[in-house]
């Protein structure tokens, strides 16, 4: 594979491979920012990979009182998983145990999809009759009763079979210190593009995997061609000036979120330079057999 | 582009039903065709022609120049998407059973204004007669959505067996505001009087001066409530008062618990 370099970052001449997945964004506020962010760090916990979580979610952006419909501090937080049915019912569950329980919450529809998950028309039912609903400007809320209030949430919530799930960056550099420098630089940049979320933690993989294991019944295993612990034992992919490996994997509600997401992860790591930071960037793929979605590293290049 | 314009030439000699003058229903008249259009509710005939000045125009704007409180059903089943405006006063009904669209009226309106409105947006500059947004006799309920501004005051039973939607009235109500609401928002911003929300089901009735509501209504607590926010946000545009009203820290009187007690009434604490 030819190699590419910028202001002396190596970049893989290769792409990372993506598949449609069912996506969906809500606007959480509260009284405070802090609240605001309490529910959506609580409703996007334990979600990074469908894998093991059902869905992969992360927050978005923090939205100022002034663009939020109720004029209180927001947070927005996206949702992806592998079908509707799977987003429907992580989102209700998620709602209802992290959100309708977070002090002061309410939520509402951020994306017009081109199906509506009825969140509020599910929750409603805590109010136990007493919860009532309220149309404004053509949309429907409910208000439902609760110990410090009112829990104030959206009927219906947009959702999206257009998303895209698997936009990814393999950061590789010298030692850890250095890797996860370049690695958080990139992270940070892309949390300024909308619509997209890095859903792991901190927006941070550090077990990127294979397909296929040597045990039974495990559908993924470690991604030894990239271990540096395994250069030499095993087929690697890495040269000797490689001491660590991480990943980034990106989820956007559109093609050209995730694809500005990964330009932006891109162009914050190059500019580091490999003295600082990383030294080598890929991206992983399975041949164009995973899904339709290709993000060449070479067209995303300054 | 201008609009569709009737001009005004005398006081109708009789009541007329103007129903048959809304934009979809004018679609692909000539002007000959429409002054032809009988609008008489008598034996004795009015038609358009003898009344109006017809000035052609687009029609998703339809403009009444001078009104009259003969002019009753304007604006009656009006579709999403259309607007009437009228510089004067207009009769019963106004926008009766309307689907959509808007409907302005510079001066007063007569009973059953909004009557049975679907999803219109209605602004009375003057004042309303009886019944505002409500059903006429032997309907099971009213308003079910839109939005009704009036800026003057209304007189007796606005609101009556309000369904859904949203109701300002800028300046004082008649008696029993809200009597037999089903659900839906009525503001009041001058004052109210009689039996507020009698026999209120699921309705939210904010008034902007207090008032006794009776015993069948329990003081529940002052609350920020954040529905109250939103709908202060959606009205800003419409009526600053209004939001202003709902901005503020609200106390609520759970009732009608003569019924379900699950409506509410709201005043600033």
């Amino acid at each position: 594979m030819p190699d590419l370099i910028r202001n002396g970052v190596t970049i893989d001449d290769n792409f990372a491979e993506a598949f449609p997945m069912s996506g969906t964004g809500i606007l959480i506020t509260a009284p405070n920012a802090k609240w605001a962010r309490q529910a959506a760090l609580t409703m996007t916990g334990f979600a990074t990979s469908v894998i093991g979580c059902g869905c992969e979610a992360g927050i978005d952006r923090e939205v100022p009182p002034e663009e939020t419909p109720d004029g209180r501090p927001g947070v927005r937080a996206l949702l992806f998983a592998m079908s509707s049915k799977d987003a429907e019912k992580q989102l209700v569950n998620r709602l209802g145990q992290c959100v309708l329980t977070c002090p002061g919450s309410a939520v509402y529809s951020t994306v017009a999809g081109e199906f509506e998950i009825k969140v509020g028309d599910a929750l409603r039912q805590f109010g136990d009759k007493w919860q009532m609903s309220k149309v404004v400007d053509d949309r429907r809320y409910w208000r439902v009763p609760v110990m410090d209030g009112e829990f104030f949430c959206e009927g219906k919530v947009g959702l999206t079979k257009k998303s895209v799930g698997g936009g990814n960056l393999l950061i590789m550099g010298a030692d850890w210190d250095k890797t996860m420098r370049a690695t958080e630089a990139a992270v940070s940049a892309i949390d300024g593009v909308a619509d997209a979320i890095a859903p792991f933690p901190g927006g941070i993989v550090r077990s990127g995997s294979k397909v296929g294991s040597k045990y039974k019944g495990m559908s993924a295993s470690t991604n030894d061609a990239y271990c540096p612990t395994l250069r030499g034992v095993t087929k690697s992919e890495l040269d000797a000036d490689i001491g660590c490996v991480l990943e980034i994997v990106i989820d956007g509600l559109t093609d050209n979120a995730v694809r500005e997401a990964m330009r932006a992860g891109l162009h914050a790591i190059i500019e580091m330079g490999p003295e600082q930071g990383a030294k080598r960037v890929g991206a992983g793929n399975y041949g164009g057999k995973l899904g339709p979605f290709h993000y060449h590293l070479k067209e995303l290049l300054p | 582009m201008k609009p569709f314009t009737f001009t005004l030439r005398q006081e109708p000699p009789q009541r007329v039903d103007l129903s048959a003058l809304t934009p979809d229903r004018l679609a692909g008249k000539s002007v000959a065709q429409i002054e032809a259009i009988e609008i008489g509710v008598t034996r004795i005939s009015t038609k358009v022609g003898d009344l109006f000045n017809v000035s052609e125009g687009d029609l998703k704007t339809v403009r009444f120049e001078g009104g009259s409180a003969r002019f009753d059903l304007l604006g009656a089943k009006l579709l999403p998407g259309f607007e009437i405006h009228v510089e004067g006063d207009v009769g019963a009904q106004c926008g009766r059973l309307a689907k959509g669209g808007k409907i302005t009226v510079s001066g007063n309106a007569g009973p059953h204004a909004a009557s049975g409105n679907l999803g219109a947006e209605v602004e009375i500059k003057g004042d309303v007669g009886d019944f505002l947004a409500g059903p006429l006799a032997g309907e099971l309920a009213g308003m079910a959505g839109g939005r009704v501004i009036v800026r003057g005051k209304a007189g007796e039973r606005a609101g009556d067996r309000l369904r859904r939607g949203i109701l300002v009235i800028e300046g004082d109500a008649g008696e029993d505001l809200g009597a037999r609401v089903i659900a839906g928002t009525i503001l009041v911003l001058g004052e109210a009087k009689g039996r507020i929300g009698y026999l209120n089901k699921r309705g939210s009735i904010v008034l902007a001066r207090g008032g006794c509501f009776g015993s069948t209504y329990v003081d529940c607590g002052a609350h920020e409530l954040t529905f109250a926010r939103l709908f202060a946000r959606s009205l800003r545009n419409h009526s600053a008062p209004a939001a202003d009203l709902l901005s503020r820290k609200l106390r609520r009187y759970g009732g009608d618990t003569a019924v379900y007690g699950k409506g509410e009434i709201l005043t600033p604490d």
